[in-house]
């Protein structure tokens, strides 16, 4: 007997909590009522990041590019790009679709960072075009200095072993799978070996730019690699 | 490769100097780029509005007609500009594809007339962007359903030489295509009312004997009933009989749904008879009579409407199956709650579980009997959720059933109103064609007359008869060449639609094997017919509409001549008699044929007596032989 009158006790209760809920979030949904302090919706969405480059004149001066040859590249720059800067996913996007068989991420990572010299994650199209100065119209040594940053992945001066070995992989990684022949897991690590060998005059485990430089002057097939990309604009 | 990356390909090329330093092989070497051109505006005319743009930008894609060398073609020396003769509007989508590399659908296009254009400039549809990529497929498919149901309109042509069985099948399907066939849907409906009122009224109380029960009517008078019964089953079992022998597969026609009504409609009637009054089986014999109300469902032959309606309720199945579902759940879950809650009161109703599902189903589809009424406030509080909730869940899939059903209902409406359309569209469309038959004929007079006269003719008459434009003395002048191509000893000529003398035509037709490769069978001299799909390809051409181009039959041989069909030929096979010469051509309507009908046959009999052709000879009444020889139609 008592059972009963507490089940039916206990249903009430149930129904009247019901009901109750119910219309709390009723009025919630309508927007009478607020729960949490900070359910301020954003509103304001982030507005796309835009970024004008400096005049054409100074891009001149700081270049050795022509004008013409200037508005050339911003236009096929801001094409790609309409915001004005690029950011690491899209670079790495742009310079995968080169290499379709293999992985081109993490190179395109060290190449990012090779570009982004104020390292604020953006390549803006200055980057851009101070970088493409010194690779297509700089003097040998300017090119040596731009790939001695690019291996150096913490910028501190010295390429150790470990670094060499990163952009190593990552360039291996650029062929991929299909080739002929194989890749083995150590080819990577023998390559690292022969250009430590060739370039570590002092075996002390890094390369110093001075010893990268030097090395690089005194050997044919680089000095006229150098040369090789120099029609491209 | 996409739009940009064309022009990222020097950075890359430039980056690849960080390789450098690491290689141990010498590089290959770099191709240089001869005569290596500024990049230049090249102006594009598009039907008179000038498009500008840079010479790489079109060379992103040069596969297509813009970025090869094809649009050469299209140069223009003086203005020094390329120009196409095109929709401008469309043109806008072409361009922004090179600029920007993505291709778009414009919804205010017409979506052939944007095919067309991709096509003309060699870009393939597939490469439309997702943001328009949905509504290009929708477009396009319905514009494809639209030509399936307009070509599917075609096959209610009659094939003047279809065997009885087709002939039958035909007329079950479409009963507007005789009059027996007409004759045979009405009574077949009627009986179908008969059958179903009968089946209704038998279970009506009639008056009683006084001091006896009511009886329904089927009991009181059993045997006018069961003559009734047995009229109606009989006219369906013969109905379902030729059906079956007429059908063109039987197999699937005994899988099809109509079938399958109409023998569980015939079906208890025959058991009814096998079965004895046994005392243990009439109990599931009259369950079976039951079965007897399925003949309504005959009637959707008849209706549109039901058709459209049973198709609905089949595309719809998942959103049907989707109410089910829930309301099953919600069903069980009240049930529950309700009996809990009801448990407690006295004399509650709510028994059990499944007891309550009644409750449940009533309220939830607000019909309320009131026959379950809950007693507790729980109960009340729990009984209000279940009816408002109700409401939701039956609301819910209820519109995509209706906008499904308004969608298939106007578009079978549309494909009516098309069909009848396209009666006047055609004939308008024949009457205009005639007209430039008819003026070659009319002017092949008057150049036989000026050639009659060429000795003595004036300039100025010369020059007044030339009155047709260039493009229409040129297009006689061929037909000229084709009169004169096909000579032997005499001249085969176009001659006026004259319809020749039965007697004429009945010395049989031979089907010249027509070159026009939608015909089917065409093995000489078999009878065998070119049906509506030649015509149809030969419509577009541009030349003069069908007619009855008969020469005289004047032949000495019976040769089959080179001559192309250009329109439909319409031949009767060898066995018919007069009256199937009747069939009605799909020709020009105005003929100042004696008999109203049009054959565009040429008969060339062997040996008839020789007398010249003329430009309008009246065919005498030949001999009726029974080779003749050849078709031509043009």
């Amino acid at each position: 007997m008592l059972t009963a009158i507490w089940e039916t006790e206990g249903l009430q209760t149930v129904g009247i909590v019901v009901l109750v809920c119910a219309s709390i979030k009723l009025l919630h949904l309508l927007g009478l009522i607020n729960f949490s302090e900070d359910s301020v919706e954003d509103e304001l969405e982030l507005s796309a990041v835009r970024h004008r480059p400096e005049g054409l004149e100074q891009l001149e001066a700081q270049t050795r590019f022509s004008r013409k040859e200037l508005q050339i590249l911003y236009r096929g720059f801001k094409n790609e790009c309409p915001s004005g800067v690029v950011n690491e996913d899209t670079f790495k996007d742009i310079y995968a679709q080169f290499f379709p068989q293999g992985d081109a991420s993490t190179y395109a990572h060290f190449l990012f960072n090779a570009f982004d010299t104020d390292h604020n994650g953006s390549v803006s199209f200055e980057d851009f075009v101070m970088g493409l100065s010194i690779l297509l119209r700089g003097t040998v040594q300017e090119k040596l200095n731009w790939a001695f940053n690019l291996y150096d992945i913490n910028k501190d001066g010295y390429i150790t072993k470990e670094e060499m070995l990163d952009i190593m992989k990552a360039i291996y990684d650029m062929m991929g799978k299909c080739t002929y022949p194989v890749l083995k897991e150590e080819t990577p690590r023998q390559h690292v070996e022969i250009f430590f060998q060739k370039m570590d005059k002092n075996k002390d485990g890094v390369v110093t730019i001075d010893e990268f430089i030097d090395c690089c002057q005194n050997d044919e097939n680089i000095m006229r690699s150098m040369h090789l990309f120099e029609n491209v604009i | 490769m996409a739009a940009g990356v064309a022009a990222w390909l020097p950075f890359a090329r430039a980056a690849a100097i960080g390789w450098m330093p690491v290689a141990n092989l010498p590089m290959p070497v770099a191709p240089t780029e001869k005569n290596k051109r500024q990049d230049e505006l090249i102006i594009l005319n598009v039907s008179g509005r000038r498009f500008q743009t840079w010479r790489n930008t079109l060379d992103r894609y040069p596969d297509t007609l813009l970025g090869s060398s094809e649009k050469e073609f299209f140069y223009n020396e003086e203005t020094k500009e390329y120009f196409f003769d095109r929709d401008p509007d469309v043109f806008r989508s072409v361009l922004n594809f090179y600029r920007t590399g993505k291709l778009h659908y414009p919804r205010y296009e017409c979506i052939s007339s944007y095919d067309e254009e991709l096509a003309f400039f060699g870009i393939i549809p597939e490469i439309i962007g997702d943001c328009c990529y949905e509504e290009y497929k929708d477009r396009k498919r319905e514009n494809a359903e639209r030509l399936m149901d307009d070509q599917e309109d075609n096959k209610d042509s009659k094939l003047p030489n279809m065997t009885f069985r087709e002939t039958m099948w035909r007329a079950f399907e479409n009963p507007h295509t005789s009059t027996m066939a007409l004759v045979f849907y009405y009574v077949t409906g009627f009986f179908i009312a008969i059958s179903v009122i009968t089946n209704v009224v038998e279970t009506v109380p009639c008056g009683s004997a006084p001091n006896q029960k009511e009886v329904p009517c089927g009991e009181r008078y059993t045997v006018a009933f069961f003559c009734m019964d047995t009229a109606c089953v009989m006219i369906f079992t013969v109905e379902y009989l030729m059906r079956l022998f007429a059908a063109p597969s039987r197999y699937r026609f005994m899988r099809s749904v109509m079938s399958i009504i109409d023998v569980v409609a015939i079906l208890p009637y025959y058991i009814g008879l096998v079965m004895t009054d046994n005392e243990d089986v009439s109990g599931a014999f009259v369950t079976l009579r039951v079965f007897r109300v399925f003949r309504i469902f005959k009637f959707s032959r008849h209706s549109q409407g039901l058709r459209i309606l049973g198709y609905t309720l089949k595309s719809c199945a998942s959103e049907l199956g989707f109410l089910l579902f829930s309301l099953t759940m919600a069903i069980i879950i009240f049930a529950t709650v309700m009996f809990y809650a009801e448990k407690g009161s006295s004399s509650s109703k709510f028994t059990s579980i499944p007891a309550s599902f009644w409750y449940t189903i009533v309220t939830m589809t607000t019909l309320g009997y009131g026959d379950m009424v809950p007693k507790t406030i729980a109960g009340k509080i729990f009984g209000s959720i279940c009816s408002l909730s109700g409401v939701l869940v039956i609301a819910l899939p209820v519109p995509v059933i209706v906008s499904n059903f308004s969608r298939i209902y106007h578009q079978n409406q549309r494909a009516d109103k098309r069909r009848a359309q396209k009666k006047a569209r055609l004939a308008r469309i024949r009457i205009s064609k005639t007209g430039s038959s008819s003026a070659f004929l009319h002017s092949k007079r008057n150049g036989l007359f000026n050639e009659a006269l060429e000795l003595t003719v004036r300039p100025e008459e010369q020059r007044l008869s030339k009155s047709t434009s260039l493009l229409e003395s040129q297009h006689h002048h061929l037909l000229h060449c084709l009169e004169k191509t096909t000579v032997s000893a005499h001249n085969h000529e176009f001659v006026d639609e004259q319809c020749y003398q039965q007697s004429y035509l009945e010395a049989g037709l031979q089907t010249y094997p027509s070159r026009s490769p939608s015909l089917s069978s065409q093995d000489g001299v078999t009878g065998t017919c070119c049906t509506r799909r030649s015509k149809k390809r030969h419509t577009p051409l541009p030349n003069a509409s069908a007619q009855a181009h008969m020469h005289p039959l004047t032949h000495p041989h019976a040769h089959q001549q080179g001559l192309q069909e250009l329109s439909t030929i319409h031949i009767q096979p060898l066995s018919t008699s007069r009256s199937s010469l009747n069939m009605r051509v799909d020709e020009p309507a105005p003929l100042n044929c004696q008999s109203g009908q049009i054959t565009t046959a040429i008969i060339s009999i062997p040996t008839p007596p020789a007398t010249t052709p003329e430009g309008d000879a009246h065919p005498p009444a030949g001999p009726a032989h029974q080779n003749v020889v050849k078709v031509s139609a043009l």
